[in-house]
């Protein structure tokens, strides 16, 4: 018998890359969302998908979680591929995300705190007392006064349902935040309110997060890397539908116009496009 | 940090598209939209078997679909035997045959008119409701949102209202039949002055049990189809109101013409199966 002490067996750590996209296209009948696409998005780092309306920035989050299916190509989550996954398998997975829809995507029928506390009764994960423990801290993380829980979601300002949207997304304590454009339709000062929970999040639970959004204030506030989608429909076959893949400070001095338009806000060439596009409809 | 590159070969050739492409593409929806209404129905058939619902959203879903179409149902039966009375009073009486109309109603409203119209009335009431709820749920995305959270939206929301339609119809169809009966036989003898004992003496002897269960087991039939055309409606809503509002009109105009061929089809079987079973039956069931 050996004196040696037994040596304990390390387990590899974590690989760095937790989502990959590769070579990942999607179409709804005949309009291509996105080609040919490869992307890498590291473990706890956050990621802001900036780019026009219809460039296939939702697209790219539902395609993450499995809601929606590539017409061709792989995504791998941890290692495992998400295209392939049903059943428990995909559910497992996705307890593993949060995410926080445009319009909060509340459901209208249940009142705030049974919204937040869906995940935690659907899946079992504790009793009814440690349910209310949960539904409370996590309330009171996003900043919602006591006494909002019975209500339902009608009743609420947009920015309290995408606090109750944040809450309930976090209630799994998952490991990625996915975040819609959480910003949109609310004023400035509840937009740095939800850019700070966001930032809050991210930096509590070392969190990977994907964040796509329009608002620019949001990326230069809680993005580690910043890519940029341009509309398939506006490029040229062959050319790059990714336009940029960088750091938020390098934004304005990207080498591409149209992202710097973009971050300037800057119409540009668009405007030219559009009027043309209206004289060739014009009969 | 170029870790994120596009692949410009994944950009297929897409030749114009033709009259040919466009009329390949209509067969291939239309056919994938008649396996998309199987799958959902097998997958809301195999959840019922899996697990189910927990009580607190059946109650009201059950209270929604059952509870509140008692009224509409019940006047719907009444006014049904009434006019049934009335238009057929005049023809029977002219043969000497007034005692015979409540034969003639009362066997009318258990098999036929009953089941069909407490199923037209639950497909016009609930099912245009269910598919525009649901497509509203489609649109703001609480149906990805159950997706999101792990849960299935086929067991959450389905499953349900496919269960309270199951169960309930039945329960409605024979409201409606009695209300029927009811009505039916106040304007015969209340109204149109026939023998009371001899009205009810007639139906006894003409209707059946097996008329009875007839009619119920068409309506769970009913109920069934009802359930999945509204929610499968409901699923597959398209954008903005004019979607939503697509969906509640399909749900109902799809479930009545299902119950229309159901109708039918399960008359056809039921009569087939009756005189196999007794061959000396006389008339059409």
């Amino acid at each position: 018998m050996s004196d040696a002490a037994p040596t304990a067996i390390q387990a590899d750590p974590p690989a760095a890359e937790l989502i990959e996209f590769q070579d990942v296209s999607i179409q709804f009948r005949h309009q291509k969302v996105l080609r040919g696409l490869n992307l890498t998005l590291r473990r706890g780092e956050t990621v802001c998908v900036i780019g026009e309306s219809g460039c296939g920035k939702t697209v790219l989050l539902k395609l993450i979680i499995g809601l929606l299916h590539p017409t061709s190509g792989r995504i791998l989550f941890d290692g495992q591929d998400v295209t392939r996954l049903a059943g428990r398998d995909l559910v497992k997975l996705r307890l593993r995300f949060g995410f926080l829809f445009q319009m909060a995507a509340l459901f209208d029928s249940l009142s705030v705190y049974d919204n937040v506390a869906f995940g935690l009764r659907e899946h079992h994960v504790c009793d009814e007392d440690r349910v209310a423990a949960i539904v409370a801290e996590r309330l009171q993380d996003v900043g919602l006064p006591q006494g909002l829980e019975h209500k339902k979601p009608a009743e609420l300002s947009g920015g309290q349902r995408k606090r109750v949207g944040l809450a309930r997304a976090l209630a799994l304590d998952p490991e990625v935040m996915l975040y819609d454009e959480p910003t949109t339709g609310l004023d400035p000062i509840m937009t740095d309110v939800i850019n700070e929970l966001i930032l809050q999040t991210q930096r509590g639970g070392d969190k990977t997060g994907v964040v796509v959004t329009h608002e620019m204030r949001t990326v230069t506030k809680v993005a580690d890397r910043v890519v940029m989608f341009y509309p398939l429909a506006r490029i040229g076959r062959g050319e790059s539908q990714m336009i940029y893949d960088g750091p938020a400070e390098g934004l304005e001095d990207a080498a591409d116009p149209r992202v710097r338009q973009f971050v300037r806000g800057e119409a540009g060439e668009r405007l030219r496009e559009l009027a043309a596009q209206n004289r060739a409809a014009s009969p | 940090m170029a870790v994120a590159t596009l692949n410009p070969e994944a950009d297929a050739d897409e030749g114009p598209e033709t009259a040919v492409h466009r009329l390949g593409q209509h067969v291939f929806d239309r056919v994938a939209e008649i396996g998309d209404v199987g799958l959902f129905s097998l997958k809301t058939l195999g959840w019922i078997f899996r697990r189910r619902p927990r009580w607190s959203v059946l109650v009201p879903i059950f209270y929604a679909i059952g509870v509140q179409s008692v009224s509409v149902v019940a006047i719907t039966g009444t006014f049904i035997g009434m006019v049934l009375a009335v238009q057929a009073f005049h023809e029977f009486q002219m043969m000497g045959l007034a005692t015979r109309l409540g034969s003639v109603i009362n066997i009318s409203l258990v098999k036929e008119l009953g089941p069909v119209l407490a199923a037209t009335m639950l497909a016009g009431r609930v099912g245009s409701s269910m598919a525009a709820e649901l497509g509203t749920m489609r649109v703001t995305e609480q149906i990805d949102a159950l997706s999101a959270l792990g849960t299935d939206p086929i067991y959450y929301l389905a499953v349900p209202r496919f269960m309270a339609c199951l169960l309930l119809i039945p329960l409605l169809t024979l409201m409606a039949d009695f209300m029927g009966v009811i009505g039916g036989a106040a304007v015969c003898t209340q109204v149109m002055g026939v023998d009371s004992f001899a009205y009810w003496k007639h139906s006894r002897d003409y209707v059946e049990g097996l008329d009875i269960l007839a009619g119920v087991l068409k309506s769970l039939f009913f109920g069934a189809a009802i359930a999945l055309i509204s929610c499968h409606r409901g699923f597959n809503s398209t954008a903005g109101a004019e979607g939503v509002g697509k969906a509640a009109t399909e749900a109902f105009v799809f479930s009545f013409m299902a119950i229309l061929f159901l109708d039918f089809v399960l008359g056809l079987a039921w009569n087939t199966t009756y005189r196999a079973i007794w061959p000396q039956a006389s008339g059409l069931l």
